[in-house]
Formats: structure tokens, sequence, C-alpha cells
């Protein structure tokens, strides 16, 4: 089992070998090195999950950087139940999207630099689930981050795309302020970063106040909270969810693996991970069912009425995040990080399915502009209707599990869970009805773009539809591993997660469980009808409603006018104070004052001392002399 | 008085005795050796032989006059690799200077004996006699441009001034001497403590002279005065050794007087230390922003470490101690590769010496530059190399004996070398290059080049294993 370590370090090596050599020698075969390294990170995974399976599980740190008194900062790895499913689905989406983005990058000017930074991106993503101590978690943290940055700004030319990546990096910024505020409050609380000891010591700190800018704020409380800011940011939660559908600029490949499958669910890895911090603090855990079920309706109604086939999904996306925290928000963690892995499959499917659309349409993409495609892309289409079945609950399909399983979870778990339930359920209505007006409109149809565009329509290459066909087995499938007793199965991976997240509390009848199911089921197909109503019955109805309630309409359309609220209240004033104080007042004079004052006083000082090093041997000798002399005079005589 | 009977054991210092004699061989064996080549690399033979004799030797000899303990072999290490290290980058450069004769080495060999027999002193006689022998070998080394009117004046200053600092030494010697009737150092200590004269001026006095003298040879402020003239007008292959292997000795010495002799003392030399380091670090660092010749400018960066590695010994106890002897190993490394660099740049009618010399040289010699990133890095204490952890454990010392005000003062200098020390990174690789410039290479500098690099990162990612081995050294003192 030792052989681990490769998992994180292949990908790690892949990416130097790539940005030092990409360049001149490797060039268009550049996808060779990452995609080896990968899929034996893969491989690897693989093995170490039988082993976990098999009981056996892993937590030393592999070695000590520096250490400060208590403060240390060091590599090491756990490996757990809770890490090897993270494993498993980071390894197996990244693999798949290096496959595809062999096809989908072809001939990309930036060929060797985009997959030197998927390998970064897998390394630091695999560092980031493997940590076993809170530094580590926030090196890996802040490194998928950066190559979140680095990939959604990839073709830099475009003003959209770098102001896309800087939107994401600063929005992300406040989360993790908050975030690293938690780390340090950890390490001042328990005196160590290693999860092992604060986990275990956790149950110390229950009633313990502490006082937070003058009030008195429960301590368990403060720290699952500003861990949950940094959650908010990556995960992109209400109310720091803007930059997510903005990160769309970047390649596809990309959205399905970083903004989709894996660094966006690391904040639902992070709570899931803090359990032990999370449960003693009731008030942290319902803000964050509440902020999760919040997030998981509002994107839905926003992605009812969006054009851009990616922002759609990237919306589904934070809709679906937010179903993840509501779950572990009401304390069953096994099915946030169920619907974790199963919504990896069939949400990179959906992008990568955009991807291949986009592939054929030239890069086109507004669905209205689309239509038809299922006779020119079967494949594509084929795949693309298994995984919205999929995020649709559709009975059977891995989605409608792990959905099922949170809904149940939030009934069962009390007065608020009843509210929770409501909303999700809602959701799943919305769910349906998006995913699915992106086939009908798209899909079915007369196409509407150019004759030009229609011309050119064609399946994608095998390169790309073999990833596609793969993760649409993971969509149907992937969920079976967790099905509920209510119908026969054993809850194998609750029953999995449970050594590390627990169970999940909450009792209810049978009943009510079928009840909730039905109901949800019901939503879900009522979603799918619905789409199909409006957009193959009647597809006049669609601007008709728009029509007549054109004010719901405008404020879907413009994403509740967020971004320009924050325009407003914070960009605009922060470049005020930027260029009227900072730059004015702040840089101009005092900084730039003692910028450019210390080192032309020192260089002014410089040429000044130089003047005694006259090259007199003397004289060198004269200032020894005085030296020694001066200290012995102070010594002595003082 | 006994007379010695029979052979006394001399297990202790049989390295000394291999380098001794090898060195003596290979004096005479260069006679029929044509190609230089060969005596440089029975030069490294030599080293790794001796290298090899001091995994074995421990213990006294001489009734305590010659002590090999942890202390002494890691700073015999020390100069060993710096040894090694600047033969490597030698072979090419004094063909270039045509001073390509064999007896370099055996002088290099000398004076690195000299530093072992200074880290091993049990007796300032023995420390007095290492001194002389490293310091009278480096005085040939440091004129070894016979033709050059610059080396010739470096050579003759640093003579003259090294003289009048071992007069110091021997004076602080005799008063010492006088005052507790021996040279021993434990003696010494031993009747400080016993009759309680710790404080009598005259003691101090000597403590003050073994400070200058001392410091001479660190080139601590104000007794530095020799370094930059020096440093400039030697073989720049010298001075990278001059400035690594005689400075860890001086600390070598600095550390065995002060700590076995005059530990009772520690508060009072630690109060004469702590402005000396300030001034030191000031001097260095102020100093440096203003030259033009790197040879130069690298020598005052070399005084300003001298004040870094004094803040270990003003700290004292074993952490203190074992911060400065790991910071003197890494700093060996990365300076002997900054100057290994420096060395490239000097061809046949080419001096290659000032700054301006390395605009744009990213864009000619991109790994050359590099590899100058990376000492220049780390020489600013950058992680993740080896400079950060060093001056990170130093100041940690510090911190940890009560100095925090100290390691503060120390991080505000280092902050001000980052100036000029970037400002080479920035002449790299920010500007257009003026000239065609030519490197140097050979086999020998590559893989002295090589093995600083990966020292300097090697340390820097994973420091544990060098830290114990000082930490382990310093624990038999």
């Amino acid at each position: 089992m030792d052989n681990y370590l490769l998992i994180p370090f292949l990908p790690l090596a892949a990416f130097f070998v790539n940005i030092l050599f990409g360049k001149t020698l490797i060039r268009d075969k550049s996808h060779w090195v990452s995609l080896f390294a990968v899929v034996c990170s893969w491989v690897i995974a693989v093995m170490t999950l039988f082993e976990v399976i098999g009981g056996r599980t892993v937590n030393r740190d592999l070695y000590t950087w520096i250490v400060s008194g208590d403060f240390r900062v060091s590599v090491g790895f756990l490996i757990d139940q809770l890490t090897a499913v993270m494993l498993i689905v980071v390894t197996t989406v990244s693999s798949l999207v290096h496959i595809y983005s062999i096809g989908y990058m072809h001939g990309d000017k930036g060929y060797y630099r985009f997959f030197a930074y998927l390998s970064l991106f897998t390394f630091s993503m695999l560092m980031l689930v493997m940590a076993n101590n809170f530094l580590q978690l926030y090196f890996g943290w802040e490194a998928v981050g950066l190559c979140s940055y680095f990939l959604i700004g990839f073709w830099y030319e475009k003003k959209s795309a770098s102001d896309a990546g800087k939107k994401a990096f600063i929005v992300n910024r406040f989360g993790d302020f908050g975030f690293g505020l938690g780390v340090i409050m950890i390490f001042l609380t328990f005196g160590t970063l290693h999860y092992a000891p604060v986990f275990g010591s956790v149950n110390g700190i229950v009633g313990k106040t502490v006082d937070f800018l003058g009030l008195q704020v429960d301590l368990p409380t403060l720290i699952a909270l500003l861990l949950f800011c940094g959650a908010v940011g990556k995960s992109a939660q209400l109310p720091l969810h803007v930059w997510l559908p903005d990160a769309m600029e970047g390649p596809t490949p990309v959205s399905a693996l970083i903004h989709a499958a894996t660094m966006v669910t690391a904040g639902v890895f992070l709570v899931a991970r803090c359990n032990p911090i999370f449960v003693l603090s009731p008030p942290a855990m319902n803000v964050v069912a509440l902020v999760g079920a919040v997030t998981a309706l509002f994107a839905g109604t926003i992605a009812l009425v969006q054009n851009d086939i990616k922002r759609i999904v990237a919306y589904s996306t934070v809709s679906q995040l937010g179903y993840m925290f509501l779950a572990c928000g009401v304390g069953a963690f096994s099915a946030g990080i169920f619907h974790l892995y199963t919504h990896a499959f069939f949400k990179a499917l959906l992008f990568l399915g955009a991807g291949s659309v986009m592939h054929a349409m030239a890069g086109e993409l507004d669905i209205q502009k689309m239509g038809g495609l299922k006779k020119h892309m079967p494949l594509t289409y084929w795949t693309f209707l298994l995984a919205s079945l999929s995020i649709s609950g559709v009975p059977g399909f891995a989605g409608f599990f792990s959905k099922d399983e949170i809904l149940w979870r939030a009934y069962a778990s009390g007065p608020l869970g009843h509210l929770l339930y409501a909303i999700g359920a809602l959701t799943a209505l919305l769910t349906a009805f998006y995913s699915f007006r992106i086939i009908f409109v798209a899909f079915h149809g007369k196409f509407r773009g150019t004759h030009e565009q229609e011309h050119h329509l064609h399946e994608s290459p095998k390169i790309m539809t073999v990833p596609l066909l793969i993760l649409a087995a993971g969509a149907l499938a992937a969920g079976w591993v967790g099905i509920p007793p209510l119908l026969g199965g054993g809850e194998h991976f609750a029953e999995f997660l449970a050594p590390v997240v627990g169970h999940a509390k909450g009792e209810g009848t049978h009943a009510e469980e079928w009840a909730t199911m039905i109901t949800a089921v019901i939503l879900g197909l009522g979603g799918i009808a619905a789409a199909a109503f409006v957009y193959l019955r009647k597809s006049t109805l669609a601007d008709t409603v728009a029509g007549r309630f054109s004010f719901i309409y405008r404020l879907l359309w413009n994403k509740y006018y967020v971004d320009e609220l924050y325009d407003t209240i914070i960009v605009r004033p922060t470049f005020w104070v930027a260029k009227n104080v900072i730059v004015g007042v702040t840089d101009g004079k005092i900084i730039e004052g003692i910028v450019n004052g210390v080192p032309r006083f020192i260089g002014t000082l410089s040429s000044w001392l130089r003047n005694i090093q006259t090259g007199m041997v003397h004289q060198y000798a004269a200032v020894m002399a005085l030296g020694a002399f001066v200290v012995i005079a102070i010594v002595l005589f003082w | 008085m006994k007379i010695l009977t029979e052979m006394p054991d001399v297990t202790a210092l049989m390295p000394e005795i291999v380098m001794t004699c090898l060195a003596l061989v290979l004096l005479m064996l260069d006679l029929f050796i044509r190609r230089k080549e060969i005596t440089a690399l029975l030069a490294i033979v030599i080293a790794a032989v001796v290298g090899f004799f001091l995994t074995g030797s421990s213990g006294t000899a001489f009734s305590g006059m010659f002590i090999s303990d942890g202390y002494s072999s890691f700073f015999k290490l020390i100069f060993l690799v710096s040894l090694v290290l600047s033969v490597l980058i030698s072979i090419r450069y004094i063909k270039i200077e045509s001073v390509n004769f064999g007896e370099y080495y055996s002088l290099m060999l000398f004076s690195t004996l000299g530093m072992m027999l200074m880290a091993s002193a049990g007796d300032i006689i023995v420390l007095y006699l290492g001194l002389e022998l490293m310091a009278l070998s480096l005085y040939v080394l440091a004129g070894f441009l016979r033709h050059d009117t610059k080396s010739n004046e470096a050579s003759l200053k640093y003579f003259l001034l090294g003289a009048f600092a071992s007069a110091f030494l021997l004076y602080g010697t005799s008063m010492i001497y006088g005052l507790t009737g021996t040279t021993n150092l434990k003696a010494i200590a031993h009747y400080l403590a016993a009759n309680g004269v710790a404080h009598n001026p005259a003691v101090m006095l000597s403590v003050i002279l073994f400070v200058v003298a001392f410091g001479f040879k660190i080139a601590a402020a104000p007794f530095h005065m020799w370094a930059p003239d020096v440093y400039e007008g030697a073989p720049t292959s010298v001075t990278a050794f001059m400035s690594v292997g005689p400075k860890a000795a001086g600390f070598a010495v600095f550390g065995r007087v002060f700590l076995t002799a005059f530990g009772g003392l520690q508060v009072d030399w630690a109060g004469i230390l702590i402005p000396l380091a300030i001034l030191t670090m000031a001097v260095g660092n102020i100093l440096a922003i203003s030259q033009t010749n790197i040879k130069r400018m690298l020598a005052y960066s070399s005084i300003a470490h001298a004040g870094y590695a004094l803040i270990g010994l003003i700290a004292g106890g074993g952490n203190g101690v074992a911060s400065m002897m790991n910071y003197l190993f890494i700093y060996a490394f990365m300076n002997i590769g900054a100057f290994g660099v420096v060395i490239m740049l000097r061809t046949e009618g080419f001096k290659g010496e000032e700054i301006t010399d390395y605009e744009g040289l990213a864009k000619s010699h991109p790994l050359a530059a590099a590899l100058m990133l990376v000492f220049m890095f780390s020489l600013t204490g950058i992680p993740p190399t080896a400079g950060f952890v060093g001056k990170f454990y130093l100041f940690m010392a510090a911190v940890a004996e009560g100095y925090t005000w100290l390691a503060l003062v120390a991080v505000i200098f280092s902050a001000i070398s980052a100036y000029f020390y970037l400002r080479i990174v920035m002449y790299m690789y920010m500007k257009e290059p003026k000239a065609e410039v030519a490197l140097s290479t050979s086999a020998p500098h590559g893989i002295a080049l090589a093995v600083a690099t990966c020292a300097v990162l090697l340390i820097g990612v994973l420091p544990s294993g060098i830290i114990e081995l000082a930490r382990a050294a310093v624990a038999g003192f």
C-alpha cells in the first residue's frame, strides 16, 4: 500500500516534464506524459480503494519540513474511507478528461501548457484530499484555486477569459480569508494542525466561548463557520457563487473536471472531513443546511431561463452543490459525499457533452441557435440524455439514489428538515425542467443555426466520445452501490463511510420514506413532462409565459442582479478607494515616500560609507585598532 | 617531567596525519605530473580519503591539546566539502588565468589542514598553529595571479592585516596564560571558575582581544576591512574557497574557545558580540548595495552572512550553536555555487566581474541564469531554498533564547539584502543582453554546480537530516 505516494506525485512529475520540455521537445505528444501519469494514479487509487475496503487505513507523516515550537509544517497522508472515495472520483474523472482533451484541445497552440496545468491540478487536488493536516489541506486548497485561475484564463488573449480567471480568484479570496482564520483558530485552540489530535480532542471545546470582535462566541460554532466560509467560496454557494458561471470561459474539459466534478466539491469534502467539529455546533449545521438549500433553489431558478448551454450546466452545478451542503447540514455527511460521487459522473458527462456540441457547432453556446442535433450527433445525444435522466432523479439512475438519500435524510432530521425537504423537492422539479429544456431545445426540433454551421455538423471523434460512453455508464450505474434498504439494497456506500462521518441521525416510518421518495420522483418526472410540453408541443408557450411574467423573467435572466449588486456595493467603492485614497494618498505619498525614501537613504549611506574603504592598508589596520580600542573602552571603563 | 617512552595514541588525529602525508606526497608528485587536472583529481581523492578517516576518529590526543568530537568533525566536513567544490571550480579557471601550477592544489590542501587543526584545537597553541598554517597558505593563494597587480596587492594586504590580527590573538593568549598559567581551554575554564576571577578586567581584555582576532578571520565589522579588497583581487576560485572554509574555521574556534574556556562568561561576551553582529550585518548589507563589481558585492554579502551566523553563537546553547553550524554548512554550498557561476563568465579576454555583465543572461544562457537565480534566492533566504532553512533556524534559536529583537533586526537586514541579490536576478531576467557573453564550462565545473544546486534545493525541501546531524554534533560538545 505504500505506493499510494505515487498517486499525487506521478501527476506532479508529469507537470514538471511538460512545463520544462513541453514547449521545445514534446509539443503535440504532451498528452502522453500527463495521461500516463494520471492513469497510473487511477490504477493505484483503485488498488488503494480495495485495501481500504479490506480494512487498512493509513495516517502517517511523510516528512516534516520545519518545526518551530508546537508549529510543525509537515507533509503527511491520511487514507481512509472518505479519502478513498475522493481518490476514485478525482482520478477517474481526471483520466477521462485527459483522454477527451486530446481530441478537444487538438491543435491548440498552448497544448503542452494545457496538459501541464491539468497534471498540476490533479496533483493539487489529490494533495488536498489526501492531507492529514489542515496546513496541507490549505496548501492543496490554494493550489487547486491557482490551477483553476490558470485554466479559466487559459485563452488569456481573450479579455473575458482573463477577467473570469481574476474574478474566480478574487471571489475565492473572500472565502479563503475565513478559511485561513479557521485554520489559525484551530491551531490556537488545539495547538496542532493534524486531523487526528484535533478531532480526537474536539469534545473538549464544547461550551467554550471566545472573544470575537467584542462578542462572546461559541468556539465550535466560530471554527465551523470560518471553515464553512472557505467551502462557500470554493463550492460557489450563496453569496459567493458569482465566479462559477463566469468560469465557463475556460476550455470545456476544464469546466468538467474542475468546475463540476472535483475542485468545486472540495467545500463539501471539507465539511465532511471536519464533521467532528461541525456536529458540535447545531447553529453552524443549520447555517450549512440553509445555505445549501437556498443556493440549490436559487441557482435552479436562474438555470431555467439561460440560453448559454455551459451556463445552464454551471448553474445546475451550483444547485447540486447546494444539495450536498443541505445533506451535510442535516448530519447526513455520507449522503452528501454520495451525491458528490454520483454528481461527478453525470455532471462531467453533461459538460463534456456540451463540449462535444460546441466542437460540432464551431464554439456556439446559445441553445436557441441549435436544434435537431440528435440526428447529427447520436452518441452525444444519447449520453447527454442519460446524464439528464440521472440528474433529474429518474428511478434506477445514479442521481436518483443519491438525491433520494439526501431528501429523505433532510425530511427525517426534524421540523427544519421538512422545510429543507420542500425546498429540495421543488429544486428537483426545476432540475428536471431545465435539464430537459436543453435536450428538447438543442437536440430536438429543427436546426436554427446558420447554413454553414449546419453543413459542418458532425459527431465528435472517438477520442471524445469514448469518455462520454464511460461516463454514461457511471451516470447510470454509479448509484447502485448505495441502494437504500427500502428498495432492497444494503446502503453499502453509507456503511463504508460510517467510520469517518458516522451515521445520519433521524428516524421515520417506511410510509414516510416511501412518500418522500415518490413525491420527489413525481416532481422530477413532472419537470421532464413540463419541459416536453413547453418545448416540444407548444413552443410559443415559453415566450408567452416570459412575456406575462416579464418581471420574474428579467429577474432570473439577470441572475437576480447579484453581479450588479456586487458591482455597486463592492467593486465600485473598492475602485474609488483604490484610486482616490490608496493611489492618491497612502500609496502616492506615504508608501512611495517610504519605498523610495528608504532605499535612497540607504543608497546615500552606502556610497558615503564606501569612502571609508580607501584601499590604504594602514587605514584598515587603524580601523581595526580603533574598533578594538572602542570595545575595550566600553567594556572595561563603562 | 615524564619522558614519553611509548608512542602516544594518535587515532584522534589520523585524518590530519593522513592529510599531511598525502599533501606532501602530492606536492612532490606534482613535479612529475604534466597534466594539472590529474593533480586536481588527486587532491579530491585525498579529500575523500581524509573524509574516510574522519568517520573513524574520535577522542583526544596529546593530553587534551587535540580534540576530535562531533563538533570538530562537522566543521571538518564543511572544510572538505568546500575544498572539493573549490577544486572543481578551479580546474578550468586557473588555466584561463594561465596560472595552472600544481602547487595551487597543495596549498589548498595545507590550508584545509590548518582549518582542521583549528576545529580540533583543545589548546590555544594548537589553535594558533592551525590558524597560521591556514592563513599562510591563503596569503599565497590570494596572490596566485603573480602577473596581476591586484592579486599581489590583495595578497600583501591580507598578509599585513592577518599578521596584525595574529598579534591580537597572541596578546590575548599571553594575558590569559599570565592569569591562569595554562593555554588549555578546559583548564582555563576550570581555573576561572575555581578561583573566581571570571570578572577580572584582564580576563575581559583577553576575551576582547580574541574577539578581534577571530572577528578578523570571519570578517566581522569593524575587522572586515581587508575582505572586499582581498576578495576582489584574489583569483575568483580562491575567493570562493576563502569566503567559506576559513570563515567556518573562524567560527569553529570562536565557538570552541568562547564556549569552552569562557563558557562561564557567556553573558559578558554575548554583550560584546551583539553590537558587533548588528554592525556586521549593517556594514555588509548596506555597502553591498552600492557595489558594481560582483566579487566585491559577494564580499560584502559574505560579511553580512558572518553577522547572521554570529547570532547563533550569541544565542548559545545546543540549538544556537547547531543552527550556526547548520548555517555555515548551507552557506558553503550557496556561496561556492554563486562564485561558480561568476567564474563561468570569466573567459579568455573577458573578465565578467561587473554586475552589468549579467544583463540578459537568462536569454543567452538560461541554465546559468537559472542556477544563479537559485543561489541568489538562497542567499536572500527565500523558501524553498536552503538559505531560508538556515536563517529560519538561526532566528528561531535567537527567539528561543530571548533575543527576539535581535532576530527582528536580522530579518530587516535580510530584507535589505534582497535588494542587491535580486538586482542580479532582475538584470539577468528583465534586461536585454548588451553584448555577447560567452561561458567557459567544463565537466568538473558542471559537477560542482550541480552538487551545489542539488544541495541548496534538497536541504531547502528536506532540512531535517542536516539539522539533526548538527544537533547530534553539538550534543558531544
